[in-house]
């Protein structure tokens, strides 16, 4: 028998910690929220706040309930999900809703019979059998019926509760879900081609525009493992949000490799030798106001200096955020805010926290670090400015990459990609050039009840992609 | 350069010249490309003209690189005329250049796939079936520099071909390829509980989830890639006896 694998150590912290971030899923996907584990921190679920407290320490994966004092672990659901031969019982079944009629005098248990029930201590399971048993239309029912039927009830009576670890596709897939326009409607599978064409992984250096409140910078992070470095350049005076990389759960080597640098710092990287793009290197621009300005309120006061050097001309009103980890979330978000993301009482654990003492993310690059990027370029691009158009600026930016580095432009629209696009053909600075326009549906799969989810967003965005080239001296 | 790079050292960057035993990605057009080992004496023919590799040599990748042909021609303009791109290999350009002995996934799958499986660098995945090895390399790149895939496929010569191709791309540190019959025999026992994700593409998978669920460690993530909407059913079936959260 071969000797056992030589697997490497565990990288993914399978259990949550006191302060981790964590993204909670009540009742299958009905409701989705970001919790910070903090002392004292609650979630509402129905009529009851519940403490956090008892998620610590349990496996990311852990489902739990709401008992008479909280939340309490509890195993999956055997669902009966047409098991027992519920193909068989398709091909029976007869039954249709010829003879519902909906005058609601189908359940004979009133609501107070049912707080009766909740005083007296009567589980929630308990309380769905007792509404089944009492309801004169439940057996004449489909068996599909009935099941939805259960479930209905169950999730009133009895929520379920699940513990996941945030990923960028959980974390993308709730903010499409919940704030879509803060991500400027990214969908998953638009954040994930972005990831695949710009080459992300160990030890790259990636440049980024991210004006998607830190998906970008976030999911990039993850991806670099703690290695390389991910610089994220803006616009204007101040830097955008990156708040969303809190949810991450990032460790301090990760953080670490975030940088911040203003367009026009970068800019002045260009060596001497390159040929000159075709489009004016300029940094005065119409900028296009942002349609969705993000409801995060202004902070009154920045965190850190700002590098003064205003390249921009035109100062934007754009609602920006500091990063700084120390200030909570602003109060008009609830569900975020919900006891959550203050990272002021979060505690080192692992190593795996964010402590606040850690390197913040988003600081400013050391001058070496710059001179190597000079010299060596950036290994790929990575654009999300879907409000923006994007011609100029990728148009400063394509030069700082190395030769033959990919780069991958994500944009809301597809008119200033396809303007993008045939600037970069007259340019010559770039081969490969195509519009990707990422499509994703999400089906039910059930016996006999398979179908596409009844809602459905046709729009995730549209990838500009192509590789940097060498243009030879004329 | 390196496809994936083990070692900060090893990237392409604009500091980086084309050596022999280089494997470039000759582009010719959007939909014309091909990889080529960079050897002193090699030469490459194509509907553009005759290139030589020695032309290559030292020069950036990213470059334009025109044909010789004609006499004296050294990769000057006026001979041949015909042009070619040389670019650094990537995951991305090699799942579009490589041989297929199977149908392979590409990159709106794989990026798909790499994300769901949530994969970061350091994690250990296991894989079946390796088939052409596009989706593999992607893989690699994903969990690079200290993690593992190991893939495996129930046919020799191709399990083979791929080991080839990932010792010629310098990924043999990170993907172990082995013969085995997932189907019938599922993964071996020594992974159990080792695993971070587990990718199938097979056409029987729900055969293997059972076994996919073992190897998996607490919260690990199960993908399963299936073109007909018969297999999902029957392996989303399987799926929920032994696992939570189930998307198609």
């Amino acid at each position: 028998a071969p000797p056992p694998p030589q697997t490497p150590t565990p990288v993914i912290p399978r259990e949550a910690w006191e302060g981790c971030s964590v993204l909670l899923d009540i009742n299958d996907g009905d409701r989705l929220a970001f919790f910070r584990l903090t002392p004292g921190r609650t979630v509402k679920i129905g009529d009851k706040s519940c403490s956090l407290q008892p998620l610590l320490g349990r496996p990311f994966g852990s489902l739990f309930r709401v008992g008479p004092s909280g939340l309490v672990p509890c195993a999956a659901n055997d669902k009966p999900r047409g098991g027992g031969g519920a193909d068989g019982q398709a091909q029976d079944e007869t039954r249709d809703n010829r003879s519902l009629v909906d005058n609601n005098t189908a359940q004979t248990l009133s609501s107070e019979d049912i707080e009766a029930m909740k005083r007296e201590g009567a589980s929630g399971d308990a309380i769905v059998e007792a509404l089944i048993a009492n309801s004169s239309t439940f057996g004449n029912k489909t068996v599909f019926s009935q099941e939805k039927y259960k479930l209905k009830k169950q999730k009133k009576y009895a929520p379920k509760v699940l513990l996941r670890r945030p990923s960028s596709r959980s974390i993308c897939e709730t903010y499409f879900k919940k704030y879509p326009a803060r991500i400027g409607f990214m969908r998953v599978d638009a954040l994930s081609l972005l990831l695949s064409m710009a080459n992300v992984g160990a030890y790259s250096d990636v440049l980024a525009v991210d004006m998607v409140g830190g998906l970008v910078v976030g999911s990039v992070a993850e991806r670099l493992g703690g290695t390389g470095y991910v610089c994220s350049t803006y616009l204007g005076s101040a830097p955008s949000s990156i708040d969303i990389i809190r949810m991450y759960n990032l460790s301090s080597d990760m953080t670490s490799r975030i940088f911040q640098a203003p367009l026009g710092d970068l800019c002045s990287l260009q060596s001497a030798g390159d040929a000159p793009s075709v489009l004016s290197g300029s940094i005065q621009r119409d900028l296009v106001e942002p349609a969705a300005v993000p409801d995060e309120s202004l902070q009154s006061s920045l965190a850190k200096p700002i590098n003064t050097e205003v390249s921009d001309g035109n100062a934007q009103s754009m609602t920006v955020q500091p990063i700084n980890m120390e200030v909570p979330e602003p109060a008009t978000d609830d569900h975020l805010n919900q006891g959550d993301i203050s990272m002021s009482d979060c505690k080192g654990s692992n190593g795996n926290s964010i402590a606040p003492k850690a390197p913040r993310a988003g600081k400013a690059p050391s001058p070496e670090r710059m001179k190597y990027w000079g010299e060596h370029g950036f290994s790929s691009l990575i654009v999300a400015a879907p409000d923006h158009e994007v011609e100029s600026v990728v148009a400063d930016l394509l030069p700082l990459l190395s030769y033959s580095a990919p780069f991958a432009i994500y944009h809301q629209y597809l008119q200033p990609l396809a303007t993008c696009m045939h600037s970069l053909q007259a340019s010559k600075m770039a081969i490969g050039l195509q519009i990707t326009e990422p499509w994703l549906r999400e089906y039910q799969v059930l016996p006999s009840r398979t179908h596409p989810h009844m809602q459905m967003n046709a729009f995730g965005g549209y990838i500009l992609s192509g590789i940097r080239i060498h243009r030879p001296d004329p | 350069a390196m496809m994936v790079p083990l070692d900060p050292c090893n990237k392409p960057t604009s500091q980086r010249r084309i050596t022999e035993g280089d494997t470039v990605v000759v582009y010719e057009r959007h939909d014309s490309m091909r990889a080529v080992t960079v050897s002193a004496a090699g030469v490459l023919q194509n509907r553009f003209g005759v290139f030589r590799h020695a032309d290559w040599l030292g020069r950036h990748f990213g470059s334009k690189v025109f044909s010789s042909g004609g006499v004296g021609g050294k990769g000057g303009r006026k001979a041949g005329g015909g042009f070619v791109h040389l670019l650094a290999p990537t995951p991305e350009l090699w799942t579009l250049v490589l041989s297929h002995r199977t149908q392979i996934l590409y990159i709106a799958d794989i990026s798909l796939v790499v994300a769901y499986l949530e994969l970061v660098p350091g994690c250990v995945l296991l894989e079946s079936g390796t088939g052409s090895g596009s989706l593999t390399t992607s893989l690699a790149r994903a969990v690079a520099p200290h993690g593992r895939v190991y893939t495996f496929d129930f046919h020799d010569q191709r399990a083979d071909s791929a080991r080839e191709d990932f010792e010629k791309n310098g990924l043999s540190s990170l993907i172990t390829v082995a013969v085995r019959d997932i189907q019938g025999e599922g993964f071996p026992d020594e992974y159990s509980g080792a695993a971070d994700a587990v990718f199938l593409d097979l056409p029987q998978p729900w055969l293997a989830i059972p076994s996919a669920g073992t190897m998996l460690r607490q919260d690990g993530v199960l993908c399963s890639f299936s073109p007909c909407i018969e297999q999902v059913q029957r392996a989303c079936e399987t799926m929920r006896s032994c696992f939570t959260v189930v998307e198609s």
